[in-house]
């Protein structure tokens, strides 16, 4: 959708204090949209609001989200809409704690289901009339390779993040016919904080760049895209591993 | 707190340090970094330019302050800046320029960090004119030893204020800065380069250009003998009225490390003589990009490699203006006279100290080199270490990897106050480096 001074558009940017979050803000704003800050981390969010409101000229606004507490979800989606002019919608909270931590504290696998999961369709859920409402639009969900298998080192992970895939491409044919596009982007390493200090990564890929095709991929209208785009390749490979020889694979 | 093992070195490329990084993005999670009084001690790596190991710490943990990277806030009535740490020069100045001001020191490369550029009180080519970056800090938010936020001005408390601009990183960590900023007419600046003929020349050229124009800098032919010995150019430079177009820079990279031997005294010599040939005896004038003549060498990336595999050594001094003349010319005998051939040999003037306890500028002519990391390198230096103090001069600790304990102690004659805050703010003594540990910069032990 082109920027228009006169009537600018408005990224509400989902679990933004992520290097990646930061790096979006200031690519969508840079190209002429307001921005809404949601995370925890007000103080913080405040911080990369100064950011993006001063390098872009845009306005940036903070508003606390916590993907967890989703009785506030629909108090949150209220606000946002009252900022007004037209939204748009990228989501990139998520948690991955370690398989071996989650496998021995059940309490911490229900929050990353919780997390991933849970909270991305209780807040979508809310946005989703709104956005049939206002007739047009993008939703980027940035959601992960590990969805795409269940593998030993991070299956419970991969649960969530496989549940979110499914749930969007019932989202994405529902609000298709509103002329609103749901865009999921399947990352694979990412250089973040989530992911730092972690062994055995490869061909990492920075933020700026992933939040650059998050925003290219959403202003395309794509319906399902990896990044970086050889995840595909690497994927492809992965899901066709007949599952009696791919139980003794340790990947 | 998630830390990653990394191998790494300052722009030199040596020494080489292994430390546990931490990779904070937020305030609250530097904090708790602090906080876990990391085994081994900290300190803030940001950019990566310093040339030799003051952002190094080998077996201890490093603090990559490059992810807190925002702009806080920029009030054109008072010229005031405010951001994080880990934004670079280069963006910074991109955010300014366009804006009508720029930062009022900038080094020779963009790519060093906001906070390490206050930790190292950098100067520029305007010294004379604007002194160093600390003159101009007004106040810093800094992550203590305890892990808590203290924010500090050269009026609250102005020993912890010296003892952090120009610090080199032991007293915390720099969160938020405050700088007041300088306007800027344009985008560009006019640069008239001349030639000096020899040193006598050029140290005539450069006394009576510093308090004229507001930028000088003079490079320097280190392999010219005889009559022509200390020839070279100098460029000096003010804003222009008339901005150049703006196109992004391009940008060449040195894609792999050059054999060692790539870079000796032939290639130097015939690189010089195309230098010192290129600007016409009567001189010339130009418009040139604001950014291309503050960091000529950011337009090859990587250029470090061009040094091997082995690295190279950074040495920059000054010496005191009455005392400059005789050391500048045994400094550059000395190098002459080994044959080593400094590739990159420039010569400027420097206006006054700076504010900080480890602040190198004074007033002074200043001359930096750079050698090839070779079996002699280290005699080398140890020779023009002793050269500088006897002409009561100081070697810059961000460009140094050699320097004696001995010698620094009488380089810095407010060592004594440093160390009185650092006892004081840091008795644990969390923040160190390997800079501060081959200086026994805090004393004792």
């Amino acid at each position: 959708m082109a920027a228009d001074p006169e009537n600018p558009r408005r990224w509400i940017v989902l679990g933004a204090s992520s290097s990646i979050g930061r790096a979006f803000a200031r690519l969508a704003a840079a190209d002429g949209a307001d921005i809404v800050l949601a995370g925890r981390d007000t103080d913080d969010l405040q911080r990369i609001a100064a950011d993006v409101a001063l390098r872009s000229g845009r306005q940036a606004d903070v508003l606390y989200f916590d993907a967890q507490a989703t009785g506030q979800h629909e108090a949150f989606v209220e606000s946002c809409i009252a900022f007004g002019a037209p939204i748009d919608v990228m989501l990139l909270f998520g948690a991955m704690p370690a398989q071996e931590a989650t496998d021995e504290d059940f309490e911490l696998a229900r929050q990353t289901i919780e997390v991933n999961y849970v909270g991305a369709v209780s807040v979508l859920n809310r946005l989703a009339p709104h956005f049939e409402k206002q007739g047009d639009g993008r939703i980027v969900v940035l959601s992960s390779v590990a969805g795409d298998r269940g593998r030993v080192k991070n299956y419970l992970y991969g649960s969530a993040k496989g549940a979110l895939n499914l749930y969007l491409q019932g989202l994405r044919a529902r609000l298709f016919r509103s002329g609103v596009t749901v865009t999921t982007v399947k990352a694979g390493f990412l250089d973040t904080d989530m992911s730092y200090g972690m062994p055995g990564l490869f061909l990492v890929a920075s933020p700026e760049a992933c939040a650059r095709a998050c925003l290219d991929l959403g202003a395309k209208g794509r319906e399902v895209a990896y990044f970086p785009f050889f995840w595909w390749g690497i994927m492809t490979i992965i899901r066709s591993i007949p599952e009696r020889i791919f139980k003794r694979l340790s990947i | 707190m998630k830390v990653k093992e990394l191998d790494i070195s300052g722009w030199g490329r040596i020494p080489r340090a292994t430390s546990l990084a931490v990779r904070p993005e937020r305030l609250a999670a530097a904090a708790a970094a602090v906080r876990a009084c990391p085994e081994g001690g900290l300190v803030a790596y940001g950019g990566g330019r310093s040339y030799g190991d003051a952002a190094l710490n080998d077996g201890g943990h490093v603090l990559l302050t490059r992810r807190l990277d925002r702009i806080l806030a920029f009030d054109p009535g008072t010229a005031q800046l405010v951001s994080e740490p880990g934004v670079t020069i280069s963006e910074l100045q991109s955010f300014l320029v366009p804006r009508g001001f720029t930062l009022p020191a900038v080094p020779g490369t963009g790519f060093a960090s906001l906070g390490g550029a206050v930790a190292n009180d950098i100067h520029g080519k305007n010294h004379d004119r604007h002194g160093s970056l600390g003159d101009h800090v007004l106040w810093f938010d800094l992550l203590m030893a305890d892990g808590t936020f203290l924010r500090v001005s050269a009026e609250d408390d102005p020993g912890l204020f010296a003892a952090t601009v120009g610090g080199v990183g032991l007293t915390g960590i720099l969160m938020t800065i405050c700088v007041n900023v300088l306007p800027c007419p344009s985008n560009a600046v006019r640069v008239t380069e001349m030639r000096a003929e020899d040193l006598d020349h050029f140290l005539t050229l450069l006394s009576q250009h510093r308090d004229r124009e507001t930028y000088s800098v003079g490079w320097i032919d280190t392999l010219a003998r005889g009559a022509r010995f200390g020839r070279g150019i100098l460029e000096v430079a003010e804003p222009s009225e008339r901005p150049v177009a703006a196109r992004p820079a391009r940008r060449l990279r040195v894609p792999f490390d050059m054999p060692g031997f790539a870079l000796n005294r032939w290639s130097i010599g015939a690189l010089n003589a195309w230098y010192y040939g290129r600007v016409p005896s009567f001189g010339r004038d130009r418009v040139v990009p604001l950014e291309k003549f503050s960091h000529p060498l950011d337009a090859i990336l990587d250029w470090n490699r061009m040094y091997g595999r082995a690295g190279f050594r950074q040495f920059q001094c000054v010496i005191p203006d009455d005392r400059a003349p005789s050391g500048i010319r045994c400094l550059l005998e000395a190098v002459t006279e080994t044959r080593a051939g400094s590739f990159l040999a420039v010569l400027k003037t420097m206006g006054g100290e700076g504010r900080g306890c480890l602040s190198f500028p004074m007033r002074g002519f200043t001359l930096a080199l750079d050698f090839p990391a070779r079996a002699r390198t280290a005699e080398i230096l140890a020779r023009l270490e002793g050269i500088t103090l006897e002409h009561g001069g100081r070697i810059y600790l961000a460009k140094d990897s050699c320097l004696s304990p001995e010698g620094f102690v009488q380089m810095y004659p407010k060592l004594p106050a440093l160390r009185e805050v650092l006892d004081r703010v840091d008795p644990d003594r969390l923040f160190v480096s390997d800079l501060a540990r081959r200086l026994n910069i805090r004393g004792g032990a």
